[in-house]
């Protein structure tokens, strides 16, 4: 374990691992010299396919070798910088046609603390923002996202929640994220957001106990507000079926005009148009030492609450149709 | 403290659980400082020596855990090691039961006797990062002040719990002594055999379907090191000792060169039960925890105070690797021989396909 603020493998970077690139000319020939063998074939200088599979080729190795890194909170960039992130990216570009602006108020080095607006019935708002920051931000910054203790009670989500990042919303978790420099992604809703009918739409739910704000006052990092737009209509939830949701042990049991109609089919999120929107960061640094005064921690968790859903009127005004292009 | 912690030497230290690997190794390493006048080590007359030739310069006494009072008082004792701690039932020595009488009830009885002794200055007590236990809401990283939310399943983990519960009553009623615990993460090296050791040694290894745990590790000479120091210098309190970093359960299988097969989680708590109850297997409940949650511990206490840092978890799990490679199926040199191999294959069948046309 390190001390907050450095990293021991030496590869700290500012806003993001240091991770291979992920084709160069390089890394055709890297296994080749490491094994001491010679290429029947001569690279083909300026071939670009050869390079993909070569590169695709030692990305397996790496795999299946163990050759790689993990974090403590087993975040594992390569993976999710080779994998998850190519994907997420088709559901931002092509589906949901996704603008993103004021991208100024992210520091580019540094920790933050982006608190956002929740909404979708199923919380791919969290997933949507980090691909625009690591894809947008010049530097292409990972989103160490908090999530539920729900979704670490599951198999497999749990593991890929932690494999790009994410860990528990817990302060000690948050805090250790925070004084190591990170970008930490955090919605204060939680399940109320989320799970809310669409009536209710891009109405902001209460914030907790504003336990994100004293983070952020104990580590004096500022706190950035954004606004979603678009998650809210993905799968617009009509009906919440409480005792099936109890049966199950889940916050909520949704109806969308899909789902559980059509089966899996219903798992298809409608094609919104997305618009995200960063506010300009709120400092901290200056209240390091009020951090357990409640009055402090409420007017802060108001003032970011009143910021994003000022945000969310602005940004419904200038998408006047929901699946518009 | 000082960094380092400032040095005193005990003059008679007793060590407790020397018929074990780790007991009789640290025994050892004591009779072999010249700055400690005698190590007597303790152990229950049933157990037999797992190691011997170690203890040539070790005084043994073969006493009931009850009987430890007359000798610390006999011998001036001043420093206890206490190191009797079996992580898993051992089918040789009795089941669950033996396995708790060991671990709570002899860490009760030392511990009476250590507050009866009138010259004892110092305790060093052996912990596991077990006693963290295991819930979903855990934080990613433990430091010495989380509190277990959730009373762990496995017996190792119920007694670790119960031993620290012993120490926090001794620390309050002998304030006078000098009281380190000591979490360890699971031992690994090129000579300890351990369960964990025994599990990566599988040829297949079972794993928890949808779970990849981060595991950390700590080197066996380095958990010498810092039992070492706890002795000649005063160190007070509980710290995390583990090996820096992490490794993911699959990425340690990997690097190990074994074939990860996934079991769903209720599937293998039955099976463990089951082997249990035919007598066979020493892997619990506290592994598949592990497995289920990972754990992960701060060692900055550590750093600072013993200014002492262990080699990382996987600088220890590759002193591993590379005593035991020999059943590896899949090693690095395989891999990059293969994937060479596939590369050469695709590069001339474009070759070819570039000449026809």
């Amino acid at each position: 374990m390190t001390g907050p603020g450095e990293q021991r493998d030496g590869t700290r970077r500012d806003g993001g691992f240091a991770v291979p690139p992920p084709v160069s000319s390089s890394a055709a020939a890297e296994p080749a010299a490491q094994n001491g063998h010679h290429p029947a074939v001569a690279d083909q200088p300026g071939d670009d396919w050869d390079r993909r599979i070569a590169s695709g080729l030692a990305f397996l190795r790496r795999r299946l070798a163990g050759d790689y890194e993990v974090d403590e909170f087993g975040f594992d960039p390569e993976l999710t910088q080779a994998v998850f992130h190519p994907l997420l990216r088709r559901l931002y570009q092509d589906w949901f046609r996704t603008e993103v602006s004021g991208l100024e108020h992210v520091p580019a080095d540094g920790a933050g603390l982006v608190v956002g607006n929740h909404s979708g019935t199923v919380a791919l708002d969290a997933l949507i923002l980090s691909t625009a920051l690591h894809h947008e931000h010049p530097a292409r910054r990972f989103l160490r996202l908090l999530g539920a203790d729900l979704v670490f009670r599951m198999p497999v989500v749990s593991e890929v929640a932690r494999k790009t990042g994410g860990t528990v919303a817990c302060n000690p978790d948050a805090e250790r994220l925070l004084r190591g420099g990170e970008l930490v992604g955090v919605f204060p809703e939680g399940f109320k957001g989320v799970g809310k009918l669409y009536a209710e739409r891009y109405k902001l739910q209460r914030f907790g106990r504003g336990g994100f704000v004293s983070a952020a006052l104990r580590t004096g990092t500022p706190i950035i507000p954004v606004a979603i737009v678009g998650g809210e209509e993905i799968y617009p939830m009509l009906a919440d079926i409480k005792p099936l949701a109890r049966l199950l042990k889940l916050p909520y049991f949704p109806v969308t005009p899909t789902f559980p109609w059509l089966g899996p089919l219903g798992m298809v999120p409608l094609p919104s148009k997305w618009l995200i929107q960063f506010c300009p960061p709120i400092p901290t640094a200056h209240l390091t030492d009020s951090a357990d005064d409640p009055l402090v921690v409420f007017n802060l968790a108001d003032q970011v609450r009143e910021t994003i859903q000022q945000t969310l009127h602005e940004l419904l005004e200038r998408r006047p149709d929901p699946f518009g292009p | 403290m000082t960094p380092g912690g400032s040095v005193s030497p005990p003059g008679v230290v007793v060590v407790t659980g020397v018929s074990r690997y780790l007991g009789a190794h640290v025994a050892a390493r004591l009779a072999a400082d010249p700055r400690i006048d005698r190590v007597i080590g303790v152990d229950v007359p049933e157990l037999a020596p797992e190691v011997g030739g170690l203890l040539d310069r070790v005084e043994r006494v073969r006493v009931d855990a009850g009987a430890v009072g007359g000798l610390l008082a006999d011998l001036d004792v001043d420093t206890v090691v206490h190191l009797a701690l079996a992580s898993a039932p051992d089918p040789q020595h009795g089941d669950r039961a033996a396995m708790k009488e060991q671990n709570v009830i002899g860490t009760m009885q030392l511990l009476a006797a250590c507050q009866r002794a009138p010259r004892l200055r110092k305790l060093v007590v052996r912990s596991s990062t077990a006693a963290y236990g295991a819930s979903f809401r855990d934080p990613a990283v433990f430091t010495e002040e989380t509190e277990p939310r959730e009373v762990p399943r496995g017996g190792f983990g119920r007694d670790i719990l119960d031993i620290e519960g012993y120490v926090r009553g001794f620390r309050r009623r002998r304030p006078d002594v000098t009281a380190t615990v000591l979490r360890f993460a699971p031992f690994i090296g090129s000579t300890a055999d351990t369960t964990l050791t025994r599990y990566f040694s599988l040829p297949v290894v079972p794993t928890i379907f949808g779970r990849d745990a981060r595991l950390q590790f700590l080197h066996f000479d380095d958990a010498l090191e810092v039992l070492h120091r706890s002795v000649v210098e005063d160190h007070s309190g509980t710290y995390n000792v583990a090996g820096p970093g992490v490794l993911a359960l699959s990425q340690a299988i990997r690097r190990a060169g074994r074939v990860a097969v996934p079991v769903l989680e209720p599937g293998l708590s039955g099976a463990v039960a089951l082997a249990r109850a035919m007598g066979y297997g020493r892997y619990g409940l506290d592994q598949v925890d592990l497995f289920v949650h990972g754990r992960v511990v701060d060692i900055s206490r550590l750093e600072r105070e013993y200014a002492f840092t262990p080699r990382s978890t996987a600088a220890a799990f590759d002193d591993f690797i590379r005593a035991h490679h020999g059943r590896a199926l899949l090693t690095r040199d395989r891999l990059a021989a293969a994937e060479q191999l596939v590369l050469d294959g695709i590069r001339q069948v474009r070759a070819a396909a570039r000449e026809r046309s």
